[in-house]
């Protein structure tokens, strides 16, 4: 990060070398807006770390509407401020104050840890600034801590996984077993699939969590042997979620206990599970191989640019930039018109490479819940769980 | 509970026990007979596993990456000793805490830069890659099994080099007075190099061991330092078998732990150390 810290110094310095000339004149203080002057968008993400993966897929894909766009948003160029956040939520507060009160940026994105998230969320709060979030699931934010500057284009965890208890007794699986990590996400989640799963007419007869990041899982594997329900339900991500499912695999229980969860367990981890992984069913908001020419164009010109596949971070990353395109263009780059760019952005429906959302008010994606299945490397689309799925926002006042 | 299900838990806890021990025996060495607080132990760790997972990329066999994962290590461990830590030994322990927690970040930024930050599986070996079953539903993998078993012998050999070899009997003697041993026209910059080495070989040995039952992702190594540190201080620092002991121990009451009282399974081992530390202030094995 020295290159951007440098880059921050040396604005800071011109700065206040011009701070003389500018404090006689009337621009200082009020906001003239000059058409074609750069639009400051920070960029508030995990860039190293384990969700350092998940920070530079939204970062790119982010970057790359931009530049579809020629690299002005509504006639106003974009330039980024890029702040690490290191997943950190003791430096949240203070890594969000320095973005919006020193770096002056008109617009804040971020970021993909929840508590991190909840940081960022009370400085939005407090100073009013425009926020997008492009991952973070808490759903607090668009909860109890909704506000109408605060805006999110990727989810809440309750929303990844309500659709799974529909499907799990669909297929016949009327008890299962429920394991996963025991902290703030585990818990949102667990909570989404329990109202799920028990509206539908299913039981959990096993509730197993382990403390968070442990990854030591035999012994509650063998519980769950020892309870036998029709099927597993589980939320676990990253590095945990493929030790899970390769040792529920190893354990002989994938064949007797088949395992079900949300997207995360199988999302960019594909490659390492490897053959423990196949067949297994999980809910999300995107797929591999929808039949969608939005997704098709997306994927086509993110690989291109960064020789990468893109992931659903960043399809959130994409989205959140094509969001803060349509507040743009309704106040004709003027960000400090903040009602009339609000207003905008609230209730529209965006052209995601997901599929079409509409913008809950509560300000959070009411979207499909895609069923997918792990075949190959990839997660195949298989049906709709659930159309056009909106989180409660339980606690939101503008909901 | 089910007597079946109880002998599989007590199964799953001596593996996980086993396991431990691996972890550990190297940061018992380094800490006990070097007295240097080694905080990287865990990037060691994960340096293994990454390793595996290479080597079993550029050669399919297993068990040859593994041997050449482990003269890697070595050298790694000696180059460490030589630029770094000889200059620590007679320092207070606040700089060698410094100075290792300095490595595990130029550790973590050089995994970034060389692996990058995706997670990764290493295959389990051919021939291993099956599972034995052991209830109508419920199969153990064989490969679990491979791992106790290596562990085991780990233990002993470590035991038998200490207590009953020549290298062994310097080793110990360095442990108690560096200028006595010294001034016998012992080499002891070149021992303690070995026992660096060593250490950092055993903890890169047991990431790459763990690397087909875990995954590589980033930051694993700080996963396992923390209980290595508990298994170390519960065993009497500088005890192999008391780190075994306690090792076993930890695993078994990490196991039951989760499966009889969910709600502090994260505080299970800690207050376990705490009851022991209560009771005998240096470790099982610890000498006052």
């Amino acid at each position: 990060m020295s290159i951007l810290d440098s880059r921050i110094t040396r604005r800071r310095f011109i700065q206040s070398a011009g701070g003389l000339a500018l404090a006689a004149s009337p621009f200082a203080t009020t906001h003239v807006f000059a058409q074609g002057a750069p639009l400051r968008v920070g960029l508030m993400l995990p860039y190293t770390g384990t969700f350092a993966s998940l920070g530079n897929a939204i970062t790119n894909a982010f970057k790359l509407y931009v530049a579809e766009n020629g690299g002005k948003l509504a006639g106003r160029t974009i330039e980024y401020v890029v702040l690490d956040d290191e997943s950190d939520p003791a430096k949240a507060v203070d890594n969000a104050s320095r973005l919006v009160n020193r770096d002056k940026v008109d617009v804040l994105v971020g970021t993909v840890h929840s508590g991190v998230q909840m940081g960022m969320v009370k400085v939005s709060r407090e100073s009013g600034v425009l926020s997008i979030i492009p991952n973070a699931g808490a759903g607090a934010a668009t909860g109890p801590l909704c506000a109408p500057n605060i805006f999110r284009t990727s989810f809440t965890n309750w929303q990844t996984i309500h659709a799974l208890g529909k499907v799990m007794v669909e297929r016949g699986h009327k008890t299962a077993a429920w394991i996963s990590w025991k902290y703030a996400a585990g818990e949102e989640m667990f909570g989404g699939f329990k109202e799920g799963y028990e509206k539908a007419g299913g039981k959990i007869v096993k509730e197993l969590w382990l403390p968070f990041p442990n990854v030591e899982f035999q012994a509650l594997l063998t519980e769950i042997a020892a309870a036998r329900p029709s099927a597993t339900a589980c939320f676990f991500a990253g590095g945990g979620a493929v030790k899970f499912v390769k040792d529920y695999d190893a354990a002989g229980l994938k064949a007797k206990i088949p395992l079900f969860g949300n997207g995360f367990l199988t999302d960019g981890t594909l490659q390492a599970q490897g053959a423990a992984a196949q067949g297994v069913y999980t809910t999300l908001h995107y797929a591999d191989s929808l039949d969608l020419e939005r997704d098709r164009e997306f994927r086509l010109n993110y690989a291109k640019t960064y020789k990468l596949q893109p992931d659903v971070y960043a399809v959130q990353g994409y989205d959140a930039a094509q969001l803060l395109h349509i507040g743009l263009k309704a106040v004709k780059g003027d960000v400090k018109a903040t009602k009339a760019m609000i207003a905008a952005m609230e209730g529209v429906t965006i052209d995601s490479p997901r599929g079409k959302w509409k913008m809950s008010r509560s300000h959070n994606p009411i979207q499909d819940s895609y069923l997918r299945q792990v075949v190959g490397e990839q997660n195949k689309y298989v049906s709709v769980a659930w159309k056009a799925l909106e989180d409660p926002a339980r606690g939101c006042r503008m909901a | 509970m089910d007597p079946v299900i109880f002998l599989i838990q007590v199964l799953n806890g001596v593996q996980y026990g086993l396991l431990l021990f691996l972890v550990a025996s190297g940061l018992t060495l380094i800490f006990g007979i070097m007295g240097i607080i080694n905080l990287a132990h865990g990037s060691f760790y994960m340096i293994g596993a990454y390793l595996a997972f290479s080597l079993t990329r550029l050669h399919g066999n297993f068990w040859v990456a593994l041997a050449a994962g482990v003269v890697i290590a070595v050298a790694i461990g000696a180059a460490l000793e030589w630029l770094v830590m000889r200059f620590l030994y007679r320092r207070d322990h606040l700089y060698q805490v410094l100075l290792t927690y300095g490595l595990i970040l130029i550790f973590e930024e050089l995994r970034s830069l060389v692996w990058g930050d995706d997670v990764h599986g290493v295959a389990v070996p051919q021939g291993l890659d099956f599972s034995i079953p052991l209830t109508d539903n419920l199969s153990y993998q064989t490969y679990r099994l491979v791992i106790s078993a290596i562990c085991l012998a780990i233990a002993f050999g470590m035991y038998w080099m200490i207590q009953r070899t020549r290298l062994g009997m310097m080793i110990r003697a360095g442990a108690v007075n560096r200028e006595m041993v010294q001034s016998l026209g012992i080499d002891i910059g070149l021992l303690y190099r070995l026992v660096f080495a060593l250490g950092v070989a055993l903890a890169a040995l047991a990431g790459m061991l763990a690397a087909p039952v875990s995954s590589v992702f980033p930051g694993m190594g700080n996963q396992v330092l923390i209980i290595s540190f508990v298994v170390v201080v519960i065993g009497g620092i500088g005890s192999v078998k008391g780190a075994l002991v306690a090792a076993l121990a930890i695993g078994l009451a990490d196991t039951f732990g989760k499966v009889l009282v969910p709600q502090i399974a994260g505080m299970v081992v800690y207050l376990l150390m705490a009851a022991i530390l209560l009771w005998r202030p240096q470790g099982i094995f610890g000498r006052t």
